[in-house]
């Protein structure tokens, strides 16, 4: 009885693995990404340590659009790597950083960028903790005013 | 003392509330919303970028930014052999270049056999492919994925910006814009 039981999922699992395998067959076409090769400059460092110092950090403060919580720097998505390409190879042209983001920015909005812009959309949130100190001094008044009443005592 | 305080009942208590209240309602919103991951090109209404890719195929010349400025609108569409909703997209395409709609290529990241293989298969309406090995035109227009198809007016202006597969439904749509665009 013990045998059948455990044969018979041992044969449900096999036939399971066989399956899933079979499905992940069928549907790698539709996953696949290109076939191409990684651009230049999408995995190479630049020669100079100054210049891939500067492109690096740019690229950590650059949003992949096709993975949109990932830097493109932290992403292996292709167009990540064809915009680190794109990062470097400007950097290495001579272009500096803030100019290549403006560029892109151009392209894609602010969107495409994590470091935070110096704009009038931004300042309820530096405005924020300022207002909430206040109210919060403002609700707090009566708990540290000492009640006339206690004075006497 | 705390008859004191009861006498004048303080509407100040209920901001605690009424705040976590609100950050509920907000949460709540942003779970229901459906999802919007698309990011839509910022670069409507400026011209493309100057660029010349080669061919992408044997059967079509490549593309540049001079093949736009002839006074006709265009459709610029950015595709891939590898991309499903590419080949979803085909017959729409197809049907658009058959009512004289010019639709040129950009074939990002593509091998020139496997998109030889794919026009084979799905038809090919385009005037035009250029080969974007390093997505360079696409960053050049804001686009952020494939398929995704641009309408440019005669002069080289993107004027609008259709993300994902064009369906047989949205070809009234993109004739309008090429007829806006060709205004």
């Amino acid at each position: 009885m013990m045998d059948f039981a455990t044969s018979a999922w041992a044969r449900f699992f096999v036939l399971a693995l066989v399956g899933s395998l079979m499905v992940a067959a069928a549907t790698r076409p539709a996953l696949a990404q290109d076939l191409l090769p990684p651009a230049p400059y999408a995995y190479k460092q630049l020669e100079e340590p100054a210049l891939e110092a500067k492109a690096q950090a740019l690229m950590e403060t650059l949003r992949c659009l096709k993975c949109q919580s990932q830097a493109i720097s932290d992403s292996d998505a292709p167009m990540a790597g064809d915009m680190r390409h794109q990062v470097r190879t400007r950097i290495a042209a001579g272009e500096e950083p803030e100019a290549i983001r403006t560029w892109l920015v151009e392209r894609y909005g602010d969107y495409v960028s994590y470091a935070p812009q110096n704009k009038p959309i931004m300042w309820p949130l530096f405005a924020a903790p300022l207002v909430i100190l206040l109210l919060a001094a403002l609700l707090l008044r009566g708990r540290f005013r000492r009640d006339p009443k206690d004075s006497g005592k | 003392m705390t008859e004191a305080v009861a006498k004048r009942p303080s509407l100040a208590m209920w901001l605690p509330l009424a705040l976590f209240g609100a950050f509920f309602v907000l949460v709540i919103w942003g779970l229901v919303r459906p999802a919007d991951r698309e990011v839509a090109s910022a670069f409507i209404g400026k011209p493309l970028p100057q660029f010349a890719l080669e061919a992408a195929t044997q059967d079509r010349p490549g593309l540049s930014t001079a093949d736009f400025k002839t006074g006709k609108p265009k459709l610029l569409n950015v595709f891939a052999s590898w991309c499903v909703p590419c080949a979803v997209e085909a017959p729409t395409l197809d049907a658009l270049a058959k009512r004289g709609v010019d639709i040129q290529g950009v074939a990002i990241r593509d091998r020139s056999e496997d998109l030889a293989r794919f026009l084979a298969t799905n038809g090919n309406p385009f005037t035009r492919i250029g080969k974007d090995d390093v997505s360079q035109v696409q960053v050049g227009i804001g686009s952020s994925g494939v398929p995704e198809t641009f309408v440019i007016d005669g002069n080289g202006v993107i004027r609008y910006q259709h993300i994902g597969e064009i369906r047989p439904e949205d070809i009234d749509l993109i004739l309008r814009k090429l007829a806006e665009a060709g205004q």
